[in-house]
């Protein structure tokens, strides 16, 4: 057991570990930060794996935005976790038989189907090594070149889309939770584009004589001499 | 005893299936389902960026490249859904939402 293994069995219980905490959770503050650690463990076993620049888009998009973003939520809403919390062991029975069921049906097809390439894999290594050889030898130096090169020029389109995919999240996530202020004073551009001649100037009919008018300042200039 | 892709393939198995069980057990919590959800995808692309590895192939982690796009859009499309709901109904219990009729 050498000592990749031992890296890989420490991370690999500090993930599962992390994700049971992050079901079972009672704050939700608490499961987002264990969920934090989830991301960490993952970006480290896929460190072993080689695939340096997901583990750190990993880091970098989940743990630096994601779950900053779930935090904020968390933190914001007031939440009653008691009412919620009801009946939480209730449905245990249930679904732990359809998480095992899960299990073992993902481990027959894993011990059936990847035993075998497991063992033929040494065997067919050689061989693939003198395929491989030429091409990563030179490509060998990064995977975030290898990564690069392949969206840059096979997946082109597809980045395009998944760039408006992206833009079209942050307009729906702004234009869902945008609110307008009661109590600020604003003007709503469209009016001021909409507005015509007649509505800026009112012409008031008014009655050709005026009775009473003297009534007024008598009663208006009592209070002043008052006072 | 060396690392095999049975290894990688059976941390994204049980990942996936606590993941399921987190679902059931969190029924009434929309923010524990998300982030379920969330476990999910890791799980599914620890198996991508298993067998990217060890078949030698470098397309599997592109499309890791863009489940990660999609699940960041989706939780944040979530939260602000999450928020929108609170705001009007004071609660993010699931068994309350019942204002469609479904």
């Amino acid at each position: 057991m050498d000592v990749k293994t031992g890296f890989f069995y420490f991370f690999a219980a500090v993930l599962l570990f992390a994700a049971f905490r992050v079901i079972t959770a009672r704050n939700p503050v608490h499961a987002a930060l264990y969920l934090v650690l989830a991301f960490f463990q993952a970006a480290a076993i896929w460190l072993l794996l080689k695939a340096e620049f997901l583990a750190i888009s990993l880091v970098l998009v989940y743990v630096g935005a994601v779950m900053v973003l779930f935090l904020f939520v968390v933190m914001m809403l007031d939440i009653n976790m008691d009412t919620l919390r009801q009946g939480f062991w209730k449905h245990f029975p249930l679904a732990g038989s359809v998480g095992a069921l899960i299990a073992l049906e993902m481990a027959a097809v894993l011990m059936g189907g990847f035993r075998t390439t497991e063992d033929t894999r040494p065997a067919g290594a050689a061989a693939q090594a003198v395929v491989q050889g030429a091409g990563q030898a030179a490509a060998q130096a990064s995977n975030t070149k290898d990564l690069g090169i392949l969206l840059y020029t096979q997946y082109l389109y597809p980045v395009q889309i998944a760039a408006v995919l992206l833009l079209v999240a942050m307009v729906a996530a702004i234009a869902l939770t945008l609110r307008e202020r009661k109590d600020s004073k604003h003007m709503d551009p469209g009016d001021q584009v909409r507005v015509k001649a007649r509505d800026r100037v009112s012409v008031v009919k008014l009655a050709p004589t005026r009775a009473a008018a003297p009534a007024t300042p008598a009663a208006d200039a009592a209070p002043e001499n008052k006072a | 005893m060396t690392l095999t892709l049975g290894h990688y393939l059976s941390v994204g198995a049980i990942l996936f299936a606590l993941s399921v069980i987190g679902i059931f057990l969190n029924r009434r919590n929309l923010i524990v389902l998300l982030m379920a959800i969330e476990l999910m995808l890791l799980a599914v692309n620890m198996n991508f960026v298993a067998f990217s590895h060890f078949l030698g192939d470098m397309h599997g982690q592109v499309f890791v490249f863009f489940i990660l796009t999609v699940a960041a859009a989706e939780s944040a499309i979530g939260l602000a859904i999450l928020v929108l709901l609170f705001r009007n109904k004071s609660s993010i219990n699931v068994q309350e939402l019942n204002e469609l009729k479904g």
